[in-house]
């Protein structure tokens, strides 16, 4: 029976890496996501079996077991059938932050049960499970907090702030390093556990707009937490499985930093500006021109070409549906309409797609970075609604923040129109030159409500 | 030591497998590898039916519940976003 279930952990672990294969390419990517959760169904259900044929498990055991399933299993059902598609990278960072605090769970009973007599080995694993797996779980609490805007989204910093981080990171290292030599106890392991659950607070709390990042790291953590209990438990299909995730979050996470042009460091570390600055005063720039939606409207009516270049205030209006309709208002008079969709556009690396899929634009429409480049100085005028960084003509100079980061050539249209509501900075925090062109017209909006706006006008304008 | 060995291989071909990623599938992969952690459910169950004491029985449930919320919500999830994807590659343009 044994080799039976060892069979099935292989084949379960087989799954998963050939699902994680099949969703490189949108054809497969469906088949990918469901022979990933066969295998999954088929690891769980083996182990069921074997608990069952096992015979030592009681009552209470069992009871526990099916309650715990359904609860859990019932309430990630709800949110992920009822969450709007928005809402997405909450979510997962719930999920993210739920899986972190299961593998602690599963050190921690240990740990519990055997006590200091455990072998150095696993003991290691398992302390690298608690602090890692606490981490994660405080951590992506606080990410989905600040996404969702129950916790404040703006960087939170206080005078000595690095200082709690550094020492919580200490405290927790040195608990879980008296927790291995098998002195400490309970005592010891309450310790490593709190010290960091405190870290992800601290090291979450001064991420603003990075919080994307933030949040595929913390999912590369929950894989290796899984993986060390795995270790832990002497279980093969938790340490491909914790691996495998552990890999492929640090790659997401290193593509996602390399496109914000951040280094990976300066994201933990955090405390940079946000998206999601407050209004700054408009006349403060005198050269920027103001335009309204009449105006707006006219030049998009009239155009031949136009190139919508969705971002982050997209995103964070939930203006997907709006867009569709301006778009779909301009295809009817006979404007040739595409997207162009900067790599880290939205609140994820990807999100963007998903948010316009959903919206129901066509997928021949999205065109990525390399693609729509050479296709700006033939467009008429390109519409940018809430993006900010991916669009700064300075980032084809060295020396200021945005250098050398991959950048949307919206500067090469013919003219620009900027929906935006303020002349607030972005991620980067620096003036964007390309607000200041001639060419350029503002208009000062809310994504949502601007874009509704601007339909009407073009409604009047042709109807 | 085999756990490590094994451990590092699963890193390596996490590497591999998923480095050619077009970024339109970033955000389904990350919430798909998000469900694939979700696999400490086995671990979670593996665990509780050793559990003998109060504290053990209520540490195995939140473990067993928060397991079951990851791996259910993630491939849900995922599944959701994903049914997009085929609906927007059917349109017939």
């Amino acid at each position: 029976m044994d080799t039976v279930l060892r069979l099935v952990y292989l084949g379960a672990a087989a799954c998963f890496v050939i699902g994680l294969h099949l969703m490189n390419r949108p054809p497969t990517a469906r088949r990918g996501s469901t022979i990933s959760a066969a295998g999954m169904a088929a690891a769980v259900a083996a182990t069921v079996v074997v608990l069952v044929r096992s015979g030592t498990v009681t009552g209470t055991g069992w009871a526990v077991l099916a309650a715990g399933v359904s609860v859990g299993g019932t309430a990630g059902w709800y949110l992920a059938r009822t969450v709007a598609m928005t809402a997405v990278p909450q979510a997962v960072s719930l999920f993210n932050a739920a899986g972190g605090g299961a593998a602690a769970l599963v050190a921690v009973h240990d740990l519990l049960r055997v006590g200091d007599a455990m072998a150095v080995g696993p003991a290691a694993a398992g302390a690298l499970d608690v602090v890692i797996g606490a981490v994660t779980f405080s951590g992506s609490l606080i990410a989905a907090g600040k996404l969702q805007g129950v916790v404040a989204s703006r960087p939170v910093v206080f005078p000595g702030s690095r200082l709690v981080n550094a020492l919580l990171a200490a405290v927790a290292v040195g608990a879980g390093a008296v927790l291995v030599t098998g002195n400490g106890g309970t005592v010891a392991l309450v310790v490593t556990a709190l010290a960091a659950l405190g870290f992800g607070v601290s090291m979450v709390m001064p991420g603003g707009a990075d919080m994307p990042v933030v949040i595929s790291l913390l999912n590369a953590l929950t894989g290796t937490a899984v993986a060390m209990a795995g270790i832990v438990i002497g279980n093969t299909v938790l340490i491909i499985a914790g691996a495998l995730v552990g890999a492929s979050g640090g790659i997401l996470t290193k593509l996602m930093a390399d496109a914000m042009n951040r280094s990976l460091w300066s994201v933990v570390a955090g405390g940079f500006g946000t998206g999601d600055e407050p209004p700054a005063a408009v006349a403060a720039d005198a050269r920027v021109r103001a335009v309204s939606a009449d105006d707006a409207a006219i030049q998009l009516a009239y155009a031949s070409r136009v190139i919508i270049v969705p971002g982050y205030g997209l995103a964070a209006a939930q203006a997907q549906h709006e867009v569709r309709e301006l778009a779909d208002l301009l295809e009817s008079r006979g404007v040739d309409v595409c997207y162009a969709i900067h790599p880290v556009a939205g609140r994820l690396p990807g999100h963007m797609n998903v948010l316009l899929a959903e919206a129901n634009v066509p997928y021949h429409e999205l065109k990525e970075m390399d693609e729509v480049n050479p296709e700006f100085a033939r467009a008429d005028v390109a519409l940018v609604i809430g993006a900010n960084d991916v669009i700064n003509p300075a980032a084809r100079r060295p020396g200021n923040p945005v250098s050398g980061m991959p950048i949307l050539d919206v500067d090469h249209a013919h003219s620009v129109i900027v929906i935006k509501r303020s002349m607030g900075h972005g991620y980067a925090g620096i003036d964007n030159e390309l607000y200041s062109d001639p060419k350029t017209g503002m208009y000062f909006a809310d994504a949502k409500r601007g874009l509704a706006e601007l339909a009407a006008a073009v409604k009047v304008l042709v109807g | 030591m085999t756990d490590i060995t094994i451990f590092v291989l699963g890193l390596l071909v996490g590497y591999e497998v998923i480095s050619k990623v077009p970024a339109t599938l970033h955000t389904p992969l990350m919430s798909a590898a998000n469900a694939i952690h979700g696999i400490v459910l086995v671990g979670a169950a593996l665990i509780v039916v050793t559990a003998d004491t109060p504290v053990g029985y209520v540490v195995g449930f939140v473990a067993i519940a928060l397991a079951a919320m990851n791996v259910v919500g993630g491939y849900a999830v995922t599944q959701r976003m994903l049914a997009m994807f085929r609906d927007r590659a059917r349109e017939p343009r």
